[in-house]
């Protein structure tokens, strides 16, 4: 297996459908996905509420499984997958920004960065960690718990333990959602030059046309579908 | 990945023991009881062989009854080492210038006595001198009842003897634990003076022997049966003391040890519910580690590290509770018990408490454990985290069952009773599926039920049925507290019954014991001319031993455990031309009243089939050294409970009637004015006779059983606190919703007194809920025990089940009620702009 496939393209869904049971009847969330994203590509997926955005992304991490279709990260096909090898992946390939940050209160700042470089083992873990919060401004708060940061500061964190082992994409979902909007934009810098400093790809959901502008294609959602792709206004 | 783990959990220990409390309590309370049991026990046998030889008074003792040892034994006994004589009787004790009569434990001892230990006196003076000439020292429960001070005069037979001391301390009064009259002690010149050392009387002789060395107590036994085979002794080394009341200990025991694993299983339902509860709080850290990467596998090992050393806390806690208790209640149980308790830690009975407690925690966490890391991180992405709620896996499942399989096999092994261990946990297993099955199916009932009109009572019902209500894990823990309360009730109020309450009306007011036979004509004339006397009946009885069953030494018949005191020690035989009064003949024939063949024997049929024989095998029945061989002719069945007097085996008339013997009489007095007036006569006629007051027996049995139920009711108690815990957590966890609940009713108008109604309808029924199946389920299993463990019968009581059971109801209303007034007090608006 391979880390990529031969055309470039880090992450690709062909046909992807997810629909869950429900007391009136299967509800079906995404209805056939077609969506290539390349190696360092930034991509912004818009639409309205209930057009299955954070779905489209549970999926691509190896979150949720679909119920049709195809989907390939990094060469690995997902559905080929066991629990623990979706595991594995996302422990390689990816890095997530969650909204609500989703940081562990009883670890401090840099054990939050740490663990995912912990779990692939790496010796040098604390020290690459205290690296990404140096880089994210946050050097003088390693030792500091979730509860003693601000929201920014936390999101900066949360975004340090999402690149801190490098990883093929980004995952950042609505990761200004929770922040006002001097924050806001200060994260989405940070975000930006971090994926660009790791070279990773970048898949951002957003409510922010502004924000989504910044990627290099902008992809809309409505009702479970692709229903439109625009180039981002600073690409 | 453990040491990552173990890096983990230490991480999440930040949070302190936040969630944590009701575990560390449940645990600690369960644990503390079986450390607390086991360490008492433990405590009373290191004290009661630690004192051995002092209890039986020499390395050996060897005993003799009805007659004293020949020279020639006596000089067999004196080449293994040091020897001391002691002799013990019943008999009446009169204080001079008083009528008041009472049955006193006569005491011979010689100038060597004690052997071993120190015997004490008030005042202090040495044993020679107390019981010099007709000097004697009494035991202080004596010095009460009969008003008696230092230098007052008591009569016993044909001697007057001189209070000169209070018995303060008999280093081997142990050996007779249970007795029926306090002790006097006095010399062998006085105690031949005293006129009751008659053939037959029932007087136990006993040498012990310190042996001297180069001798063993293996050797002594050996020289015993080649040098003196007939002698008919019973030799005990010092390891043997007090059987009795070693048996009864280890019995309470084990009693006591499963009534205080109940308290753990209760409180294990408490574990496994703060397991889930603590987890369900943490389900966004875990879908964090599984969306950074993390296995599930990770999570499971992280979290269970964390439960397990939460665990090592609450064992910890509950390992130094029960470790002090011996400490603590040492003092009062040497006031109870005629041993003294060696206080000090004893590891193997708090290793037991340890391993359950630890297989406790496991069998209640894996699966909440397996739930919890099976949370989807995609959740992440959304408001709430809800806790999976699908099966959790075989692997989880088959650990769960082998936690339980190890506390099964833990307390199977380490029971003195496994048959019993093994029904305890039949029954523990029956009522967890009962209260849970029940609990689910009124769930299910009250689904079905419709909706009342009413809103409150829907409020109400709905609370009780909707998904994760506590319904199911309070009717198990505070279920099963209350099932072990109606138990215990129910036995004791049986056992009460039994005692006082099933005496037949007519039941013997005295018996009269050591009457000799050229006696007995004149006791029936004193009898016949007592008013109010009547029912008189008197009997021969012949003390011996069974020596053999179809030719097989007794000490090798293989024999079911309830007719093992059929073969051991001294019994009394009697013989008869009728049938007893209180038996029937349930097999065979009874012989003619004017039988003269070869030796016939009727025995009791449970001892009988208890032996393995029955009609035409033979017994060999040693009665003072000489053997008689008779063949079983009838199999009688005895109802012990009229009190009349009867006998395991019976003989047909000829073999026995030349042997010496006393006669045995009951009588009964239908005017109390009369009882002292017939001893006072009898004390006159025949000194050599004693009472024994049919009342004070009871009451002797009464005392002993107040002990045993005083300690069972506060090992239940435990019980019932365990359940009560898992109670106010259940309540406590629900809180939040509660208060939820409570602004929204607030907000639609309802008044407090309304909503408090609805809680209060809601706590109501659960405890009614739980009350009912405990009361069932207690039932049951009082019934169980007392039919099958105890070999007794079972009447149901209502007030006793009843009480019990609305212990719960109130219980449950009142901690919910506690619980949730808080709720009623809460303002509208946070709670209103944080939804």
């Amino acid at each position: 297996m391979t880390d990529a496939s031969a055309d470039g393209a880090l992450l690709e869904l062909a046909g992807v459908q997810v629909s869950l049971p429900s007391t009136v009847g299967p509800v079906n969330i995404l209805r056939g996905i077609d969506l290539s994203i390349r190696r360092g590509e930034a991509i912004a997926v818009v639409g309205p509420s209930g057009a299955g955005k954070s779905t489209l992304m549970m999926v691509v991490a190896g979150l949720e499984r679909i119920s049709a279709g195809r989907i390939s990260l990094a060469g690995h096909e997902l559905s080929s997958l066991d629990e623990d090898g979706l595991a594995l992946l996302r422990r390689k390939h990816v890095g997530i920004v969650f909204q609500s940050f989703r940081l562990v209160p009883t670890m401090t700042a840099l054990e939050n960065v740490a663990v995912p470089l912990e779990l692939a083992g790496r010796d040098d873990a604390f020290d690459a960690a205290s690296e990404a919060l140096n880089s994210v401004g946050l050097g003088h708060r390693l030792e500091h718990y979730p509860d003693q940061l601000s929201g920014g500061e936390q999101q900066r964190v949360a975004i340090a333990r999402a690149v801190v082992a490098k990883p093929s994409l980004i995952l950042a979902d609505e990761p200004t959602g929770n922040l006002d909007g001097d924050t806001g934009h200060q994260i989405i810098e940070l975000l930006f030059e971090r994926r660009r400093a790791t070279g990773s790809t970048l898949m951002l959901i957003t409510h922010d046309p502004e924000l989504a502008g910044r990627a290099d294609r902008i992809v809309r959602l409505a009702d479970g579908k692709v229903v439109g792709e625009s180039v981002g206004a600073l690409a | 990945m453990i040491a990552l783990a173990l890096r983990l959990a230490r991480r999440e220990l930040r949070g302190g023991l936040k969630g944590f409390r009701l575990f560390l309590a449940c645990l600690a309370l369960g644990v503390g009881a079986i450390a607390a049991v086991g360490s008492v026990t433990a405590s009373l046998m290191a004290g009661l062989a630690a004192d051995a030889r002092a209890i039986l008074g020499g390395d050996v003792e060897v005993a003799l009854v009805q007659r004293d040892a020949t020279d020639e034994e006596r000089g067999f006994l004196a080449r293994f080492g040091k020897l001391s004589h002691v002799a013990e009787l019943r008999a009446m004790a009169v204080k001079q210038g008083s009528e008041d009569r009472t049955l006193v434990e006569l005491k011979a001892v010689d100038a060597a006595y004690p052997l071993v230990g120190t015997i004490g006196f008030e005042p202090e003076q040495p044993l020679a001198r107390a019981i010099a000439g007709r000097g004697a020292a009494v035991e202080p429960a004596l010095a009460s009842r009969l008003g008696l001070a230092v230098g007052d005069v008591l009569s016993v037979g044909d001697v007057k003897l001189e209070i000169r001391a209070i018995l303060a301390r008999e280093p081997d009064k142990a050996t007779g634990a249970f007795t029926f009259g306090p002790r006097v002690l006095v010399s062998f010149d006085t105690l031949r003076a005293t006129g009751l050392l008659l053939p037959g009387s029932l007087v136990r002789h006993q040498y012990r022997l310190m042996m001297a060395p180069g001798h063993t107590i293996p050797d002594l036994r050996a020289a015993a049966s080649a040098e003196q085979p007939q002698a008919g002794w019973r030799i005990r080394a010092f390891d043997e003391a007090a059987p009795g009341l070693r048996r009864f200990l280890e019995r309470i025991g084990q009693y006591l040890t499963l009534v205080g694993l109940t308290a753990l299983l209760v409180g294990g339902v408490g574990v496994g519910n703060a397991v889930r509860s603590y987890l369900d709080g943490k389900l966004t850290a875990i879908a964090t580690l599984k969306a950074l990467g993390a296995p599930a596998r990770l999570a499971f090992a992280t979290y269970l590290i964390l439960v397990l050393v939460m665990a090592a806390g609450g064992i910890l806690a509950g390992l130094v509770l029960g470790a002090v208790t011996p400490m603590i209640f040492g003092r009062a149980l040497a006031v109870v018990l005629p041993i003294q308790a060696k206080v000090g830690l004893y590891w193997p009975p708090l290793a037991v408490a340890a391993a359950c407690g630890l297989f406790t925690t496991l069998a209640f966490a894996f699966v909440p454990l397996a739930r919890a890391s099976q949370v989807a991180p995609g959740d992440l992405f959304r408001a709430q985290i809800s806790p999976p709620r699908r099966f959790p896996g075989w692997l989880p499942v088959a650990g769960t069952g082998a936690a339980f399989l190890a506390l099964s096999l833990l307390m199977v092994a380490t029971a003195q009773d496994r048959w019993l261990a093994l029904w305890f946990l039949l029954g523990a297993i029956g009522s967890v599926f009962l209260f849970h099955g029940t609990a689910t199916a009124i769930a299910a009932l009250a689904r079905r039920a419709g909706r009342p009109s009413r809103p409150l009572l829907r409020l109400a019902l709905a609370n009780l049925t909707r998904p994760g209500s506590p319904m199911g894990a309070l009717a198990l823990s505070l279920g099963l507290g209350l099932t072990v309360l109606v138990a215990v009730a129910l036995i004791e109020r049986n056992l009460d019954r039994q005692v006082n309450e099933r005496l037949p009306e007519r039941a013997p007011t005295f018996f009269f014991i050591d009457i000799q036979p050229d006696q007995a004509e004149a006791f029936d004339r004193l009898i016949a001319s007592t008013p109010g006397a009547s029912d008189l009946s008197r009997t021969p009885m012949i003390r011996g031993r069974v020596a053999s069953v179809n030719g097989v030494p007794a000490d090798q018949v293989k024999v079911a455990p309830g007719a093992a005191w059929a073969l051991q020690g001294d019994r009394g035989f009697s013989y008869a031309r009728h049938v007893p009064a209180n038996a029937r003949i349930v097999e065979g024939k009874w012989w003619p009243a004017d039988y003269s063949g070869p030796p016939l024997v009727s025995m009791d049929v449970n001892i009988a089939r208890g032996l393995g024989i029955g009609i035409g095998d033979r017994v060999g029945l040693n009665v003072l050294g000489r053997v008689i061989e008779a063949e079983i002719a009838s199999l009688r069945e005895i109802d012990w409970g009229t009190l009349s007097m009867n006998f395991t085996f019976i003989f047909a008339p000829g073999a026995l009637d030349r042997a010496p013997q006393t006669h045995l009489a009951t009588v009964h007095l239908a005017l109390p004015q009369e009882e002292g007036k017939l001893l006072a006569a009898m004390g006159k006629a025949f000194p050599n006779v004693s009472a024994v007051r049919v009342k004070d027996a009871i009451d002797a049995a009464n005392r002993i059983l107040e002990g045993i139920a005083f300690a069972v009711r506060v090992t239940a108690a435990v019980t019932l606190a365990a359940g009560t815990l898992v109670l106010a957590g259940a309540v406590a966890a629900g809180h939040r919703r509660r208060v939820k609940d409570a602004v929204v009713l607030k907000v639609l108008g309802a008044r407090r007194v309304e909503v408090l109604g609805a809680y209060l309808l809601e706590f109501g029924l659960l405890g009614l809920v739980i009350a009912a199946i405990a009361a069932v389920a207690g039932t049951v299993a009082g019934w169980a025990i007392l039919v099958f463990a105890m070999r007794s019968d079972f009447a149901f009581s209502a007030i006793a089940v009843a009480g019990s059971a609305s212990l719960s109801v109130v219980l449950t209303v009142l901690l919910g009620l506690i619980g949730t007034w808080h709720a009623l007090g809460q303002k509208a608006a946070p709670m209103l702009r944080e939804a």
